[in-house]
């Protein structure tokens, strides 16, 4: 166990708390950028797609686990990212280019639905938003001199300064590159008044606004954020499996996106991570269990989204901290073994709140 | 001019009038309060201040301004910071960053900048800090810094939202109840602050309180309401000792 000595204000700003985090961390990249060399290119695929999700995660951390406000139609913007990006690429434009205007169009998009939407609040802005998915998902089918309609779009290898990403191990480097980018941004935001706006709307919209909090101002910040990062995520998506069509857009991925961040844990970045790496991994195992599992159970149809639901409802009841709850709390039992006490991360009690200020 | 004005406000919701018609002015560097038994419409009226809600009829000024029909989150940019009865934290942040959300209307950083974390951003951010220490200092919170506000026990919570409060660098401080829920010595600790924020801070403060030996403490004006309407003003001797005031706590004598 370590104390943590504080003797200057930059303490709590910087990036690292200290040198002993700092070398986690520089381990953490040191592995990651070793992968390749050790991983077969088939599980590098899978840690492309965890890459994606990982930045999918990230935007939809920003929206739901930071500043409080739900989604069900994100898939839309993972859309508009892909189709921009394959419309772009195929005007020639480079790649760095027609990644950022994929962002920009799919932020523009979140601008415009965040604006009403974000008037409405918990299941309304829910519903809000699943009804623009659909709408989205119709107009991709329908807009066919654009978007090929059904018959979908093709993408091409990325050319990246003249590299063309034609494996799994590129397409890793670079995936990872603009997930430590995001991050960076991501951090810097939070550590900031607009990240702490955030906090604040979603904690208590009535006293955010007694703060000066403009709310309509930064909920719409967040949700344009959230959709470009999403946006940028798409492109990415579009590239990996060389093939978009409107069903890859359609409402079940949007609920997979949004209960990313729930299973990973809200109101974390580490949590928008581990979500993406469960969601990419569980179908993997439920294959796997397939074969092990006696035939009555294993070939049942239907059994991924059941397991996939029922590892939510398990979260939301007993770790509605999600998987870095359960990792703070073993992280914390070694870190004070042998002083762990049961009781220690009891939720507590909360005070009585109530919406009429009474 | 004067500096906080209320002017013929009222307001309903449905069939019930929960203020009628109350007019008051606060001068500034003064500590006013406003009693009244349960459901007298004394937290309405903050949170027509507040621009929580608007009112049927009646306008308020503060410094000459109208703030009426301003969009709500203007008036801490104003200048005027308030409390709530059941205490509004953000619980899951730290009592640093409640703080430094007070701070918000001090903001001069620009989107880009803070996602570059320019290091105007740090520089900023260590002026908020100060200014938050500065507070917390005052309030004797050091030992609450990093405390996560949700396991935070009731009297604390009460002073760091005062603390939220007072990092808005307010001219006119509203304050809902700062007594209710705290045993006699903390009640204590709340009279001197708030009669240091009046002397030390300069602050005008006005307060709905029920404690009456808080309010006739602190006070320099108080206010009594009775279901919605305007009952007496004047010092706190005097609202007390009005017998319309008495008839309206323990009814009238038979
Ligand atoms: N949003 C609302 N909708 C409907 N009625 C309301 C609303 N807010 C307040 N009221 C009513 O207005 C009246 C005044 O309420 P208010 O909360 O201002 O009382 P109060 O003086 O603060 O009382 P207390 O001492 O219990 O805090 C009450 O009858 C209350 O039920
Ligand atoms: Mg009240």
């Amino acid at each position: 166990m370590r104390f943590l000595f504080k003797t200057d204000y930059d303490q709590d700003i910087r990036l690292f708390k200290d040198g002993v985090q700092m070398f986690w961390y520089a381990l953490l990249g040191i592995v990651l950028l070793a992968l390749p060399a050790v991983l077969p290119e088939y599980l590098m695929g899978q840690m492309v797609f965890i890459l994606i999700y990982a930045i999918i995660g990230l935007g939809l951390m920003l929206l739901i686990g930071f500043t409080g406000q739900i989604s069900l139609g994100h898939a839309a913007f993972l859309a508009v990212g892909a189709y921009t990006e394959a419309i772009m690429q195929a005007k020639g434009m480079p790649f760095v280019v027609s990644i950022v205007l994929s962002a920009v169009f799919a932020g523009a998009a979140g601008l415009i639905v965040g604006l009403p939407a974000l008037r409405l609040k918990g299941i309304y802005l829910a519903i809000a938003t699943m009804a623009f998915g659909f709408i989205a998902e119709e107009v991709i089918t329908r807009w066919e001199h654009v978007t090929g309609g059904n018959s979908g779009k093709q993408l091409k290898q990325i050319d990246f300064f003249g590299i063309i990403i034609d494996n799994d191990t590129k397409f890793y480097y670079l995936a990872l590159g603009l997930v430590v980018i995001i991050l960076l941004g991501m951090i810097n935001l939070m550590r900031s008044p607009t990240g702490r706006a955030f906090v604040a709307i979603r904690d208590s919209e009535i006293s955010a606004q007694s703060m000066g909090i403009h709310l309509a101002k930064y909920k719409t910040i967040a949700f344009t954020f959230s959709a470009a990062l999403t946006g940028v995520a798409g492109a990415l998506y579009g590239h990996k499996l060389q093939f978009i069509s409107p069903e890859q857009f359609n409402l079940l991925v949007s609920i997979e996106m949004t209960t990313l961040v729930f299973i990973g844990g809200l109101g974390s970045f580490h949590g928008a991570i581990f979500g993406a790496a469960f969601i990419i991994a569980l179908p993997q195992l439920i294959v796997f269990a397939k074969d092990v599992l006696p035939p009555a159970i294993g070939q049942q149809t239907g059994l991924q989204p059941t397991v996939f639901g029922l590892i939510l409802i398990g979260f939301l009841i007993f770790e509605p901290l999600g998987i870095y709850g359960r990792w703070v709390k073993i992280r914390t039992y070694f870190s004070l073994f042998p002083f762990y006490r049961r009781g220690m991360f009891k939720r507590q009690k909360s005070y009585m709140k109530s919406d009429r200020l009474k | 001019m004067s500096f906080f004005k209320a002017e013929n406000l009222s307001i309903q919701f449905g069939g019930v009038k929960a203020v009628t018609n109350v007019s008051f002015e606060v001068q500034q560097g003064e500590v006013f309060t406003i009693i009244g038994p349960n459901g007298a419409g004394k937290t309405t009226i903050f949170n027509l201040i507040s621009l929580i809600y608007p009112p049927t009829s009646g306008r308020i000024t503060f410094e000459g301004r109208e703030i009426t029909g301003m969009t709500p989150h203007r008036v801490a940019n104003l200048g005027i910071a308030r409390t709530f009865q059941n205490i509004e934290l953000f619980e899951h942040a730290s009592v640093l960053q409640n703080l430094l959300i007070g701070r918000h209307n001090h903001t001069a950083t620009r989107l880009w900048q803070e996602l570059l974390f320019m290091p105007s951003v740090r520089r900023a951010e260590i002026e908020h800090r100060e200014a938050v220490e500065k507070v917390i200092d005052f309030l004797d919170l050091q030992h609450h810094r990093d405390s996560m506000v949700a396991g935070l026990p009731y009297g604390v919570r009460k002073v760091v939202e005062l603390g939220r409060a007072l990092c808005i660098g307010p001219k006119l401080l509203l304050l809902d109840e700062p007594s209710s829920g705290l045993n006699p010595e903390e009640t204590d600790d709340m009279a001197f602050w708030i009669e240091d924020i009046k002397k030390d801070l300069g602050v005008t403060v006005l307060m709905v309180e029920h404690d009456m030996s808080l309010v006739s403490r602190v006070s320099d004006r108080v206010l009594a309401l009775a279901q919605g309407e305007m009952l007496s003003i004047g010092t706190s001797r005097e609202v007390q000792s009005d017998p319309k005031v008495i008839e309206a706590y323990l009814g009238k004598p038979e």
